[in-house]
């Protein structure tokens, strides 16, 4: 496989797995919450592969189901831990917004999960593992007090940490202009960081963008702020949407699965296309069928 | 009993074992370094011996508890030193939404083994934002260990206990308790009283003036109202051969009743002390589950000495006034013993 075929497969399979958690919710099978990443598929991909799960480390939001398939390629467990299954990757306690596995991490309040992923970048450069600890966070979150101080010391102390910033331009329903103040990069360089930032949903540029990032870190040991400028298609949570409809249209025509499947041979894609939904009913099935949780 | 060290000597000499003993140890906090060791130099001295393990960090509270978190979760024993206890305020949303809910949440996959430590009380003059004793607000939050020292406690033991426990420990000192003698019971007595230890991770002190045959009451105390209280119960032994058992817990959450609840057994009726505020605090927990375990040993109802619930003022007389005193512990035990004094 090709890595754009990779990469195609990779953010169908998110795609795929997002859309059918909001349809297993409209058929009255899962319950709770759940943020799906539809439209933003290209970061997590793009980000992640520059990343070794077996060393490096990602601490995710509650936005975080594209950032756990592509770090652990980990269906099931991710969807048996939505539906509640003893088979979840935390034995359903977790839940949607709480993931752990490996060197993978989630929380869900907002700005809290960057002092936890600098304490681990910390930790990661006392043993010296050579680790890159990345954390995300929206746009939304520039609003918490913590993510600076952070900034902070993971400059001062020169701490290997890659802070994504994935701006979908809206919090739940709040809308970037009255939430942010500023530039959003300039918040990075202002603490003496290297920082870049790119509007795009092509997975290859973003992949580039990435590379030089977590490049960055690795060699410098210094941390590296990346400002992804992105789109969510699908509601905020489910049936949250207060957004213009001409202005998701628009969006929709930069689909990341458009920009990246034009690209590829129409027999390779058919056939990519065909193996993920294969691979998302199988798991479907399998999640259905596992235990309950506290059954 | 002037030959014995100072607690804050004792903390100090219990960091520095830990660091020759342990290499997966680093002590993060504010203005940590030497020459000045610390706002109550628990740390001194150490950085000049392990200057890469003693980090000294900007004034960061809210993300600090985070940052040892991580650290935690990644195998290293963090100890945090958050310089007045009053601030643990800033660092909530890390203690209740991550460090205390890591372990369970991710279904038993990590563990967090991080200390903060850090002083509570007043009697200094501080006033109302330095001088609180919060670890009550400590007690509501599951997943957490709550251990306060305190003078007649083996302070080594505790701090050593705290950072071997592969659970997040808030290690409560006290400010007060810091420059005076770490008096601890030789052969079983402290002064005139029997003293008998719990041989738990985390032990209990329990005094008596009476050889344990009994008693008007049981006191529950910890932390910097210690010595208020064994100073009332020697009172009442010497002035109105009242005869109480004192309980000084330093496991606070999980609260560590079987020691309350074998001396209530004895004495039949229970007084709880702390320098806290009353409403919501550590001696409600207490009065509620002593009266779900002990009622049919109880005479009365369980009484609750604390601080009033406001501020605490910064002038000498108004703070005295606002925080629980000897008087206030006699008081309690004769309404709960039912004598006059
Ligand atoms: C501390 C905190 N406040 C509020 C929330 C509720 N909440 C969940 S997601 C969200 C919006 C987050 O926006 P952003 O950071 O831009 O991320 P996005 O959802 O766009 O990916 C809010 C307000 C929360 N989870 N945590
Ligand atoms: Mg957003």
């Amino acid at each position: 496989m090709t890595l754009l075929e990779r990469q195609y497969e990779q953010m169908l399979t998110i795609r795929r797995f997002e859309e059918t958690l909001l349809r297993l919710f409209s058929e009255g099978k899962l319950t709770g919450t759940t943020h799906t990443y539809i439209g933003q598929e290209a970061d997590a991909v793009g980000v992640i592969a520059h990343l070794d799960p077996e060393r490096d480390v990602v601490f995710s939001n509650h936005r975080c189901h594209g950032h756990y398939i592509a770090f652990t390629g980990d269906l099931f467990g991710l969807l048996s831990e939505v539906m509640g299954r003893s088979t979840g990757t935390c034995g359903g306690k977790g839940g949607s917004q709480h993931l752990h596995r490996g060197n993978f991490y989630s929380n869900g309040v907002q700005g809290s999960i960057v002092p936890v992923s600098t304490g681990i970048a910390l930790a990661e450069k006392e043993k010296g593992t050579g680790a890159v600890t990345t954390v995300f966070v929206g746009d939304g979150t520039l609003g918490q007090g913590a993510l600076y101080e952070c900034l902070n010391m993971a400059s001062l102390w020169s701490l290997p940490l890659l802070v994504v910033v994935e701006n979908n331009h809206y919090a739940q329903t709040t809308p970037r202009h009255l939430a942010v103040a500023g530039d959003i990069r300039a918040r990075g360089a202002a603490f003496g960081i290297e920082t870049d930032e790119l509007d795009s949903t092509d997975v290859e540029e973003i992949h580039s963008a990435a590379q030089r990032a977590v490049d960055h870190v690795r060699t410098t040991g210094r941390p590296f702020f990346l400002v992804l400028h992105t789109y969510r298609f699908s509601p905020h949570s489910k049936g949250d949407d207060f957004r213009d409809p001409e202005e998701i249209a628009q969006r929709r025509a930069h689909d990341p699965l458009l920009v990246a499947g034009a690209r590829l041979d129409g027999d390779v894609r058919a056939r990519i296309d065909e193996a993920v939904e294969r691979l998302i009913a199988e798991t479907v099935e399998a999640a259905e069928a596992a235990p309950v949780a506290g059954a | 009993m002037s030959g014995q060290p100072r607690c804050v000597q004792v903390l100090n000499g219990a960091l520095a074992e830990i660091f020759e003993t342990r290499d997966d140890v680093i002590l993060l906090g504010e203005d940590l370094l030497d020459p000045y060791g610390g706002a109550f130099k628990v740390s001194e001295g150490l950085s000049d011996r392990w200057p890469e393990r003693v980090l000294t960090t900007p004034i960061s509270e809210a993300s600090l508890f985070g940052v040892a978190a991580g650290m935690a979760l990644r195998g290293r024993r963090p100890i945090l030193e958050i310089m007045f206890g009053d601030f643990i305020a800033l660092g909530f949303d890390q203690i209740v939404n991550g460090i205390s809910k890591f372990r369970e949440m991710f279904d038993d996959q990590v563990a967090v083994p991080l200390v903060v430590r850090t002083p509570m009380g007043g009697r200094r003059g501080y006033g109302p934002t330095h001088s609180q004793s919060l670890e009550k607000l400590l007690m509501g939050v599951p997943g957490i260990v709550v251990v306060a020292t305190s003078e007649c406690h083996d302070l080594r033991a505790l701090l050593v206990s705290a950072v071997d426990d592969d659970r997040p420990v808030f290690l409560i000192e006290n400010k007060l308790m810091y420059g005076r003698p770490n008096r601890r019971p030789v052969g079983g007595y402290l002064d005139e009283l029997r003293v008998v230890e719990t041989e738990t991770r985390y032990p209990a002190l329990t005094f008596s003036g009476s050889d344990f045959e009994g008693g008007a009451a049981t006191i529950v105390t910890y932390g910097g109202m210690l010595p208020i209280v064994l100073e009332a119960a020697t009172e009442l032994i010497l002035e109105h051969e009242v005869f109480c058992e004192v309980v000084a817990l330093s496991q606070l959450l999980p609260l560590d009743l079987e020691p309350v609840v074998e001396s209530v057994a004895r004495t039949g009726a229970c007084v709880t002390a702390e320098e806290g505020g009353l409403t919501g605090g550590v001696g409600a927990e207490i009065a509620a589950r002593v009266q779900e375990r002990s009622w049919g040993d109880l005479r009365r109802p369980v009484q609750r000495v604390a601080a009033h619930d406001g501020v605490i003022p910064a002038a000498r007389e108004l703070e005295n006034q606002a925080l629980p005193g000897v008087r206030d512990v006699i008081d309690a035990v004769a309404a709960v013993a039912g004598v006059r004094i």
